[in-house]
């Protein structure tokens, strides 16, 4: 049997996650992440993105988040999402929308618009639809 | 003797007053089902944060940030949750009670205090009693945003970094159960490090891009998850208090209702006695 350790996420709202867990893969400041257990303390922050969990059984649980911190603890892997949600959740319509926006708001970026935040929201945008791409993958 | 009327009128008025604390009774009881709930769902982020910023005091890092370091107390600064509305017991009352025991034991060492105030009663209190009130946030509501706590949080941030205050403590109350609360003082800085920690030996994280920078985040985030957290108690203690005070008040008047109809039946009693006996008295003298 593989190794395991704990994985929990938390968003400021409520507990998405808890549960015991073979891998986690998640988009650092710094790019892709892969944490197995035994790895060592590390404490990062998050990027918008996908968060994808191996589970014992080898089944894969993909979740979004946008943005937080990563720490890792010999054993236990915790996840301080700023929002969080269960990737089958993330609407795929909803994301494209979001996406035309953003983009629209940064073609527009007149004075009423402040560009980084166009930025920003483009940002969390593509990282959803990312994450339902990922999910898409995994289904078929 | 107090005429018939006179009473009559005043348990009218007992009356209505226990309608309005029957209905505040209700009110608050609905709403401290709701208010109880988001205090459950802002926990495990702020238990969980509480943890990480544990095992980063704790963490033998070569880079000491500076909220981690401790400084003699020179200056103290204090963020206060307080209810907006009153009519919820003594609440707010025995909170600042145990903060100005607190703040008159700082003072003995020459040490003063600066106060951050969320909550409309606590810029009452501190408006008569006096105090350095360095900040205030108003009509936080009954649904609190963390967005609306920033300022308050970021102003004794920088007070911190200047070293005008070399503590800062959170003071608020703490749901036990609905029907106890308890005022608590908690150290947020410098940071404390967290004494179940088991992983003592010398260890540090990886820290990925930057400890300065992502310790910064890490910290802002930790107190408004904290400050948020206490105000989303402190509301569900609010609305819990509430109803207790409310409940007692809607009894105390059920009391003096009964107490104002046994006095009403006596005057009205004694008023026909003595009709009576004028009568009687009457004819005995026409006899």
């Amino acid at each position: 049997m593989a190794a395991t350790m704990r994985c929990e996420i938390v968003s400021a709202e409520n507990e998405i996650f808890s549960g015991e867990v073979t891998m986690v893969i998640a988009t650092g400041t710094l790019g892709e992440l892969g944490i197995m257990p035994g790895h060592t303390p590390l404490l990062t922050g998050l990027k918008p993105g996908p968060v994808r969990l191996q589970m014992e059984d080898g089944e894969e649980d993909v979740f979004f988040a946008s943005g937080g911190f990563l720490e890792v603890q010999p054993n236990v892997v915790t996840i301080l999402a700023d929002t969080a949600e269960h990737a089958d959740t993330i609407d795929d319509m909803a994301a494209a929308e979001a996406i035309e926006a953003a983009e629209r708001a940064m073609s527009e970026a007149a004075a009423d618009m402040d560009y980084s935040r166009a930025t920003a929201m483009l940002a969390d945008a593509t990282a959803r639809q990312r994450t339902i791409e990922e999910l898409k993958k995994r289904r078929r | 003797m107090a005429g018939g009327r006179e009473i009559v009128k005043k348990i009218g008025s007992v009356q209505n007053t226990q309608k309005v604390t029957s209905a505040m009774q209700m009110v608050a009881a609905s709403k401290m089902r709701r208010t109880q709930d988001r205090m459950e769902e802002a926990r495990p982020y702020a238990r969980r944060i509480r943890n990480v910023i544990g095992h980063l005091a704790n963490a033998s890092a070569e880079y000491r940030h500076r909220y981690m370091v401790s400084r003699d107390v020179k200056n103290i600064g204090y963020i206060v949750i307080s209810t907006d509305k009153g009519q919820c017991g003594g609440l707010n009352s025995n909170m600042f009670r145990t903060l100005i025991q607190d703040i008159r034991a700082w003072e003995r060492k020459d040490v003063p205090a600066s106060l951050a105030l969320v909550g409309n009663k606590a810029a009452g209190f501190f408006r008569s009693v006096g105090g350095n009130v360095v900040a205030a946030i108003n009509n936080v509501g009954e649904n609190p945003e963390v967005e609306s706590l920033i300022g308050g949080i970021r102003r004794m941030l920088d007070l911190f970094e200047e070293e005008s205050i070399d503590r800062l403590d959170l003071v608020s109350n703490q749901f036990v159960n609905s029907m106890t609360h308890r005022p608590q003082i908690e150290q947020l800085l410098p940071l404390d490090p967290d004494p179940e920690d088991s992983y003592k030996h010398m260890w540090d994280y990886l820290y990925e891009p930057d400890a300065e920078e992502l310790i910064e985040g890490l910290v802002q985030r930790f107190l408004e998850s904290q400050v948020y957290e206490a105000v989303v108690e402190n509301t569900a203690c609010e609305q819990a208090a509430r109803m207790i005070a409310m409940k007692n008040a809607t009894d105390n008047a059920e009391e003096m209702i009964e107490e104002l109809t046994l006095l009403y039946n006596n005057a009205r009693q004694a008023s026909i006695t003595q009709e009576i006996a004028e009568i009687v008295g009457g004819a005995a003298a026409l006899e």
